[in-house]
């Protein structure tokens, strides 16, 4: 397990810091697990396990076959990726208008941070999939990705300016002084600089924003919650189900910081290779 | 050599932090070949004068040309005076995320767009020029600091630049280190580079300088062939400062 004491590395890894910690982790998750099946028990709540399988996979007279769940976290990590991509550019475009010494620019940038950063995420879903969905003819899979995309697209810009702003600004003028332009300097000389303080803020941000995209079942956009309210309203077994659920995001989450984790020390230790 | 066409010329500099004055009414020339070393007590403006010839800093009025073009004349590519000028900073600035041939192979291929296998020739060319070629595939923090500032010197000259300015190259360097940079400096004196050095090195101003400006203030306050300089120094804040320098 990578260590967390790096140093000049003011943010803290959103990975697991070790094995004591995921070790509590475990015991806090069984704990919870014990009561619930305690509450369970004394509510005569009817167990169904055994149902649960089918609908991640199923091997039938066709094969192999992905359940509804598996196919649920599919779309979920498909409207994820599509957001974050968008978070990602919009970012961009805002960090770099906070950074520039456009006055226009920077107000925009500054309004458009206010409002989202100041919103409940739900409420800028309603918004994106009521009011904007029927000015723009947007369907709710594009509210949807929209409303994420620019959720996150403030929390990323702000990742993207303090990671710019990490790089010590003498690299920006020798760049220039050799003739480089602004677009040159940044994507040869910062950005590469700026990539280990920008990964473990933006594995964060990822992972934060699989898990808000869950919200979106609320307009019935099809992904991994929206399957398991459906699961549960055909089948009632919602102990079952949402634990279930409750794991797969889990097991996401954690794979992805493992695979930050991964590499934020190629990141480290580049410009130290002999 | 004063009527030759200057590779820089400033016309009455002023500059401005806010409401305060860096840089006033600032004016000299340096002609091709030419050699001058600004010395000068520490905020007295040195920085910002060689900060605003490649516009690192833009300055708040006169006039300043380089090559002939004029900066801040709205159509002068900034690109262009920077490749014609190298700069070399107190604090070297190499990228860190690149090994030594990369720093340097950089700017020849994005900025000059020449072939890879070019300029890779052409670093090998300058890091052999400063007598650290067999550190090519390293990384500059495998670097001491005087083969460092040899590098950042190496890095600017492969721009091919008309001119050469160094803000304080050795200032941060241990002292056993000092003698390594300024003799390559003294090398590229040697074969013909202009170049304006913001040095304290005194020797090395003797040996190399045709001309030595000394400022205080923002302003030059004395501007005289280095011979004379040394000799006869005009002004009583010129010749405390050197009485200054001199005795360390
Ligand atoms: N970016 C800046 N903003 C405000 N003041 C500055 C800035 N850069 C330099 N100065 C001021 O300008 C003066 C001259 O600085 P500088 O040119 O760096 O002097 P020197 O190189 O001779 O030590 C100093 O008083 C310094 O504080
Ligand atoms: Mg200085």
């Amino acid at each position: 397990m990578p260590s967390s004491a790096r140093p000049g590395c003011r943010i803290p890894l959103p990975t697991a810091s070790g094995a004591a910690s995921v070790g509590l982790y475990l015991l806090l998750v069984c704990l919870v697990l014990a009561l619930a099946l305690n509450g369970a028990e004394a509510m005569g709540y009817n167990w169904q396990w055994y149902r649960v399988p089918e609908y991640l996979f199923a091997f039938t007279d066709d094969g192999f076959q992905w359940g509804e769940i598996a196919l649920g976290l599919g779309a979920t990590l498909k409207l994820s990726l599509q957001s974050f991509v968008l978070a990602l550019g919009l970012g961009a475009v805002v960090a770099l208008l906070r950074m520039s010494n456009l006055v226009v620019g920077n107000a925009i940038a500054l309004a458009f941070l206010e409002i989202v950063r100041n919103l409940p995420l739900l409420i800028l879903l309603y918004l994106f999939y009521y009011v904007l969905g029927p000015i723009f003819a947007l369907d709710r899979y594009a509210a949807a990705v929209l409303c994420l995309g620019v959720y996150h697209a403030a929390l990323v810009s702000e990742i993207l300016r303090a990671g710019v702003g990490s790089v010590d600004g003498g690299q920006l003028e020798a760049a220039r002084s050799v003739g480089m332009s602004s677009a040159q300097a940044y994507r040869h000389i910062v950005l590469p600089q700026a990539m280990k303080f920008l990964l473990p803020p933006m594995t964060g941000e990822a992972a934060h924003l699989i898990k808000s995209s869950a919200i979106v079942s609320v307009i019935a956009v099809v992904e991994m919650t929206t399957v398991g309210r459906n699961i549960i309203a055909d089948t009632y077994m919602s102990f079952e189900i949402w634990f279930t659920i409750a794991a797969v995001y889990l097991l996401v989450i954690l794979v992805l910081s493992l695979a930050a984790a991964r590499m934020e020390q190629r990141y480290a230790t580049a410009g130290r290779r002999k | 050599m004063a009527d030759c066409d200057p590779v820089i010329e400033l016309r009455n500099v002023d500059k401005f932090y806010g409401d305060f004055q860096a840089l006033a009414n600032v004016s000299m020339r340096l002609a091709p070949s030419e050699r001058v070393v600004i010395c000068g007590p520490s905020g007295s403006g040195k920085s910002t004068l060689v900060r605003c010839v490649n516009r690192l800093e833009e300055h708040s009025a006169g006039r300043i040309f380089v090559g002939g073009e004029e900066l801040g004349a709205g159509k002068t590519n900034i690109r262009w005076v920077r490749m014609k000028v190298g700069m070399v900073f107190q604090q070297f600035n190499l990228f860190p995320h690149l090994s030594v041939l990369e720093n340097l192979t950089i700017g020849p291929i994005r900025v000059r767009k020449l072939a890879k296998s070019r300029a890779i020739e052409l670093a090998r060319e300058y890091l052999a020029r400063v007598d650290i070629l067999d550190q090519a595939e390293k990384y500059p923090a495998q670097l001491s600091g005087g083969q460092q500032q040899r590098v950042a010197i190496a890095r600017a000259l492969c721009m091919e630049p008309s001119v050469m300015l160094f803000d304080e190259p050795t200032s941060a360097l241990d002292p056993e280190m000092i003698n390594e940079v300024l003799a390559v400096m003294a090398d590229l004196a040697q074969s013909g580079m202009a170049m304006i050095c913001v040095t304290h090195e005194m020797g090395f101003a003797r040996r190399v300088a045709d001309r030595m400006i000394f400022m205080d203030g923002g302003e030059i306050i004395e501007s005289a062939p280095a011979e004379r300089f040394f000799s006869h120094p005009q002004s009583e804040r010129c010749r405390r400062f050197l009485d200054q320098v001199l005795e360390r």
